[in-house]
């Protein structure tokens, strides 16, 4: 399992005090706790607090500074995303580009030129997709430009955006099924991912959601989240689902204590 | 019309451990041998690097083994008797990259040796040879803890591989590995599962895995050889698909096993129709490493000088590096 930590955001409190007081500590502390977990990449997201690239480099330059983990660039912004791409260690992730032609002739190019892993939003100019089919075509779109570009299946990333259980009830199945089908894009198949906090938006039993929808994307072929790897039930929750699918070898102790 | 590249892309890499320490890095040998390395499944050079060759040990025991036939000890010759010439006949006439030496003489259901007498043994072969070793214990757990801690007091420094660290005595040998600077055999009985388990189990007691050597219960040919096979295979397999408590180089012990079974022992008088065990004896040892060989075995262990030998020509040829075939 790919996991992706998600606590270096300005959207949290002490990251975003970090940021603007340009003090290391919380950044770093955060870098480590969800680096010793194991986590794949950290996302480093600036947010609105700042629209300059500097912040962002600065950001990720402090996380570097504390671990080896790779980073996940978390930008809707190409001026931000050129800086960040020359700062981040070789081995990153993008976070993230949509099929929208204009995102995706400007942020696909990057990724292959840096031979970067990336992550395709299936959604378009038009808004978030409702059903599997669009999400399907959307993501198809997005692999045949990375492919055209010279990128493996596999350096690509398809999310198949997902929404809150509470509001939209009806489309964690759609969801689910998009999943099924892009597995199908390719061989070796695309890697599957989706920011699983949203799924829970809302909804007292935030944990149990983010921990049941992911076991249950984990058997439709999903391989990576971007979430709380420090919630260790969550982390069990997605090993565990990767032994049923026989992704994994078993081993008594695979599970954390 | 664009013909479809079906080469096989793995994304990750199989970690490289280091056995022997010369003397200027604490120990006294005069080469070391590094295995592993490798980002493609056995000799699929067009799909990946094999930094290291495979290595061949060559086996010494400090008794002889009970039930070795003679054609065994014959090729072997007089030195069987004695672990130090029987080393340095290993390097200097059979060419074996390092020594490894099986502690039979501790078990107690033998002859019954002291802790004390077995680092001696340990330290006379590393005196002896200045190729890295391998030591072995007993296969008495509760000796091999006392007999195994001894001698890797007595090699301090060395940086040996051990063998083996097991479900029950991992916590044991993880502490004195770290203490003198040590790598070890994580061995399983035959299970993936518990093969996973013990490196986890390791990894968790402090030991880093990066020093360790994964070691399935190696199966003679026709004892269950494809079973391990498959076992090697997929440990290789889940190694280089990024499972990192699989990606490990892997041991062999070919020559420990095969020399026990029948078709190694007897010869045609008893087996009507087996020919002769002169030739028949080595060719099982090799079979079964050769084997081994392409399931991902980076270091073999072996008994008989022929057998020494084929590998060594085979490693040679797999690996581009010798005569090319006719």
């Amino acid at each position: 399992m790919i996991l992706i930590g998600e606590r270096i955001n300005t959207g949290f409190k002490d990251i975003r005090q970090g940021v603007s007081d340009k003090d290391p500590a919380p950044l770093k502390a955060w870098a480590r706790k969800q680096a010793d977990t194991g986590a794949t990449y950290l996302d480093v997201n600036l947010g609105a607090v700042s629209a300059d690239p500097a912040d962002m480099c600065w950001m990720i330059e402090t996380v570097q500074d504390a671990v080896e983990t790779a980073i996940c660039i978390d930008t809707n912004k190409p001026e931000i995303l050129v800086e960040a791409l020359k700062t981040a260690r070789p081995g990153m992730l993008i976070n993230s580009t949509t099929a929208a032609d204009e995102k995706l002739d400007a942020i696909m190019p990057l990724a292959a030129e840096h031979n970067a892993c990336i992550i395709g939003l299936s959604m378009d100019e038009t808004g978030t997709p409702k059903s599997a089919d669009k999400r399907v075509e959307n993501a198809g779109k997005i692999l045949a430009k990375a492919m055209e570009l010279g990128l493996e299946p596999d350096r690509v990333f398809l999310d198949p955006i997902v929404m809150p259980l509470k509001y939209m009830q009806e489309q964690a199945p759609q969801i689910l099924e998009a999943v099924r089908q892009f597995q199908l894009f390719s061989d070796p198949t695309p890697h599957v991912v989706c920011g699983l906090s949203n799924v829970s938006n809302g909804t007292i039993h935030k944990r149990l959601i983010n921990r049941i929808f992911l076991a249950m994307a984990i058997a439709c072929g999903m391989d990576a989240a971007i979430c709380d790897v420090l919630d260790a039930d969550l982390v069990n929750a997605a090993r565990t689902a990767e032994l049923v699918m026989n992704r994994q070898i078993y081993a008594d102790s695979y599970a954390k204590t | 019309m664009d013909i479809v590249d079906t080469r096989e892309k793995w994304t990750h890499t199989i970690h490289t451990v280091t056995i022997g320490a010369t003397a200027e890095q604490g120990g006294t040998r005069g080469r070391v041998v590094t295995v592993g390395g490798e980002t493609t499944l056995p000799f699929l050079t067009d799909e990946g690097e094999i930094p290291h060759r495979p290595v061949l040990a060559g086996i010494v025991c400090d008794v002889v083994p009970d039930g070795w036939p003679d054609v065994l000890k014959q090729a072997i010759g007089d030195v069987i008797a004695s672990p130090t010439e029987w080393a340095q006949r290993c390097v200097e006439d059979f060419g074996v990259d390092l020594v490894s030496l099986k502690l039979l003489g501790a078990d107690p259901a033998g002859a019954n040796r002291s802790p004390a007498e077995a680092a001696n043994t340990v330290r006379a072969v590393l005196d002896a040879v200045d190729v890295p070793l391998i030591f072995w214990g007993c296969d008495d757990e509760e000796k091999d803890n006392e007999v195994l801690l001894e001698c890797s007091q007595a090699a301090r420094g060395e940086n040996c591989l051990i063998g083996s660290a097991t479900e029950t005595n991992y916590r044991t040998l993880g502490a004195f590995g770290t203490a003198d600077k040590h790598k070890l055999i994580a061995e399983a009985p035959v299970d993936i599962n518990i093969g996973k388990q013990v490196n986890i189990l390791l990894q968790d007691a402090g030991f880093p895995l990066g020093d360790v050597v994964m070691c399935q219960t190696t199966a003679a040919l026709g004892y269950g050889f494809d079973y391990v096979y498959t076992i090697f295979e997929r440990v290789r397999i889940a190694g280089l698909r990024g499972d990192k408590l699989m990606a490990l180089p892997q041991i062999a012990n070919v020559g420990w096993e095969a020399w026990k079974v029948k078709e190694a022992i007897q010869d045609d008088d008893i087996l009507e129709g087996w020919g002769k065990l002169k030739v028949r004896g080595p060719l099982w040892e090799t079979t079964a490493a050769a084997g081994y060989l392409q399931a991902g075995a980076d270091i073999i262990t072996l008994a008989h000088p022929e057998s020494i030998a084929i590998m060594r020509e085979t490693i040679d040829e797999l690996m581009g590096n010798g005569k090319e075939t006719p």
